[in-house]
């Protein structure tokens, strides 16, 4: 993992919000997520589901269903220019060439009646202007990087002739082809098998280096995260409550949603321990609270958790959470931003 | 209390419009044995399209055997008559992996877990509205939810049901498919514990099927793992995990995912792919992709036996 610390941050998302208008109400789907990515990090974007993981990725690269969903706030400065203010043609552009996704299910995400070979060789075709032979070059150039064997004769080839293992690594051949900065995998190893998901997240972790690429990587599975992630964002009703380094994460988990989540894992290792389980439902997003989402789940709860939405705290360097529990118990130590709290149409401020 | 002898189980191969003998089978299951006795979970794990449901469907009479045979209680279920049938229908249950499509979305809840009672059984409708109360309250829901519908409910709280549904009819032994595969981490860990808990206090006795190898660990007394239709190894749960004797074995547990990012290990990646169930491999049917093969291996089925005190695989390493 290259880092250059000093040079400005590949993405750098601010106040994002991403609200659903519904016959019930809005549903604040992403109410206030901020956060940097540095050029070949991984980041992880961890939490149940409906925890606004998937809505934020749809977000930055903007495909948000509409019309009920809508970006509200918020900016998205992917190499210094903000996304949100992109025509849709602009958009085009990027979106498959220097943004790329990799979507849960590879059955769904790629056409069934298309061959291997056309379905890559359309984003080469429509980003880098390539034809013929040299169109064909590139795409088996990207179908051998992601192990593809015997890439010639698997361009003429469907989707259903292929394993799920190897149709997710198509997929990624296609988001990769075109050498993107960013790529944006939502829940890449969900239908994949054990030992294929080793394949797969080994070669996913050796192609991110090569190519420098930085990787958002949506999942609810903390034994993913601690196997490829740099830094971890822990979601929770759509918003970030906790961020850190992934050894942060794991160490000193700050926030009792983290703390929680990490419990909850069986693990070979533990062996028949009882799991700690999370009492509980997520909150609805139409109906939030005016204080912390989750206090009805906490075990750490204090009086004001009710009240008002809780600040940001830093815990180390580049490690903090939304936690009024996670304040030194001396209180002197003020938090780094006021938490407003303030009824559903303010939001507290956020910056990271 | 369940035991099953050299079971195997060919489908043909469908091949176009092909009419008569197929050429062709697939052999989803060849030759398995497996027992499991009254109280205790047999986990049973592997990867896709290695015969886990297979052996599942088995188990629960939805197929039928293309060889070996399947006994209940000492008694063959070839043999069965129809009050045998429906004893076995009422003893053994199954929860599904996906609680979105194992529930009727047009049934009441109360209607879908009254559902396996049986029709003929004499009982008033007030006897089963109040067992259906009872299991209702036993999986953790509201005694009152009966009057619900399924998409009022979460997805873990929908497993619930489907547990609820299984425990109607008092069964002694449970045939899982990946119960929690479908669920979130969190709801996993609810549904897990809710599994153990009716196991200690109904006496229950699992199969309990899973790629998720912490899951099985957690739950299993006794872990099978499966390759390509044929079991590579039997044993204690612990002993399995700590000291795995075949190579896929190992493999399979090196791949799971760390605990912590400390423990990022070097782990054995397998290359390729699971090999298809029509033409499997000559030999052992995992030494094209074994780290540890030898030049028997390509050429003779490693015969199954037990290595160790209650420790059984087929392997030529031992």
């Amino acid at each position: 993992m290259t880092r250059a610390s000093n040079s400005p941050p590949l993405l750098v998302v601010e106040d994002l919000k991403t609200h659903f208008f519904t016959r019930r109400g809005v549903t604040k789907a992403v109410d206030g997520v901020s956060f940097t990515l540095l050029a070949g990090e991984t980041l992880a974007l961890v939490g149940e589901s409906g925890c606004g993981k998937s809505v934020t990725c749809l977000s930055l690269v903007r495909l948000v269903p509409e019309p009920a969903g809508r970006i509200v706030g918020g900016r998205v400065l992917f190499e210094g220019q903000d996304l949100l203010q992109k025509s849709s043609a602009e958009m085009r552009r990027i979106r498959g060439k220097r943004i790329a996704m990799v979507l849960q299910d590879p059955m769904t995400s790629l056409n069934p009646a298309l061959t291997i070979g056309t379905q890559v060789g359309e984003v080469v075709r429509l980003h880098q202007g390539l034809r013929g032979d040299s169109l064909r070059q590139r795409v088996l150039e990207a179908l051998r990087r992601l192990r593809i064997s015997a890439a010639e004769t698997r361009l003429s080839h469907y989707p259903h002739q292929f394993s799920g293992g190897m149709r997710q690594r198509v997929s990624s051949a296609i988001a990769l082809s075109c050498a993107p900065r960013l790529l944006i995998a939502d829940e890449p190893t969900t239908s994949l098998d054990v030992t294929i998901q080793a394949q797969y997240l080994d070669l996913l972790r050796e192609v991110q280096a090569s190519a420098g690429v930085a990787v958002i990587l949506v999942t609810h599975d903390f034994g993913i995260v601690a196997a490829i992630a740099d830094r971890v964002a822990v979601m929770y009703a759509g918003r970030i409550v906790e961020m850190g380094s992934t050894a942060q994460i794991f160490d000193r988990p700050s926030h009792p949603y983290t703390r929680a989540l990490l419990r909850c894992l069986p693990a070979a290792e533990r062996g028949r321990q009882p799991l700690v389980e999370i009492g509980g439902q997520p909150p609805d997003l139409a109906r939030l609270p005016d204080g912390c989402p989750f206090v009805p789940r906490c075990p750490d709860r204090l009086p004001i958790c009710e009240t008002k939405f809780p600040p940001l705290v830093a815990i180390a360097a580049g490690h903090d959470a939304h936690c009024w529990a996670a304040l030194p118990a001396t209180e002197s130590a003020a938090p780094l931003v006021g938490g407003s709290g303030g009824g559903a149409a303010v939001a507290p401020p956020q910056s990271h | 209390m369940l035991e099953g002898v050299g079971l195997k189980k060919y489908f043909p191969a469908a091949s176009g419009f092909a009419v008569g003998r197929p050429g062709a089978w697939v052999k989803a299951l060849d030759g398995v044995s497996v027992r499991v006795a009254e109280g205790e979970t047999l986990g049973i794990v592997g990867e896709s399209g290695s015969g886990k449901t297979t052996l599942a469907k088995l188990c629960l009479l939805l197929e039928r055997p293309t060889a070996g045979a399947l006994r209940f209680d000492g008694k063959d279920t070839a043999a069965f008559d129809r009050d045998d049938l429906r004893r076995y229908r009422r003893s053994v249950q199954a929860v599904f992996q996906d609680p979105y499509s194992s529930l009727n979305p047009r049934m009441r809840v109360e209607d879908i877990v009254a559902e396996p009672l049986p029709a003929d059984g004499g009982v008033s409708r007030a006897v089963v509205a109040e067992r259906v109360r009872e299991v209702l309250q036993l999986v953790g829901l509201r005694r009152e939810s009966g009057a619900l519908y399924p998409h009022e409910f979460s997805g873990g709280q929908r497993q619930r049901i489907a547990i609820a549904r299984a425990l109607v009819t008092y069964p002694k032994f449970l045939v899982l498919d990946e119960p929690v595969s479908a669920l979130d981490v969190s709801i996993r860990a609810q549904i897990l514990n809710l599994l153990k808990r009716l196991q200690e206090q109904l006496g229950l006795a699992y199969m309990f099927i899973s790629h998720d190898l912490a899951a099985a660990r957690y739950l299993a007394t006794r872990l099978a793992v499966m390759y390509a239709g044929k079991l590579v190894e039997v044993g204690e749960c612990d002993a399995v995990y700590t000291e795995p004797l075949h190579p896929y074995t190992e493999a399979l547990l090196s791949a799971a995912l760390p605990l912590h990012p400390g423990t990022r290990r070097q782990r054995i990646v397998l290359g390729g792919e699971v090999p298809s169930p029509v033409n499997p491999p000559e030999g052992c049917r995992f030494h094209p992709r074994c780290p540890r093969a030898m030049a028997q291996c390509s050429r003779q089925e490693p015969e199954w036996k037990e290595v160790k005190p209650r420790r059984f695989t087929a392997c030529h390493l031992y």
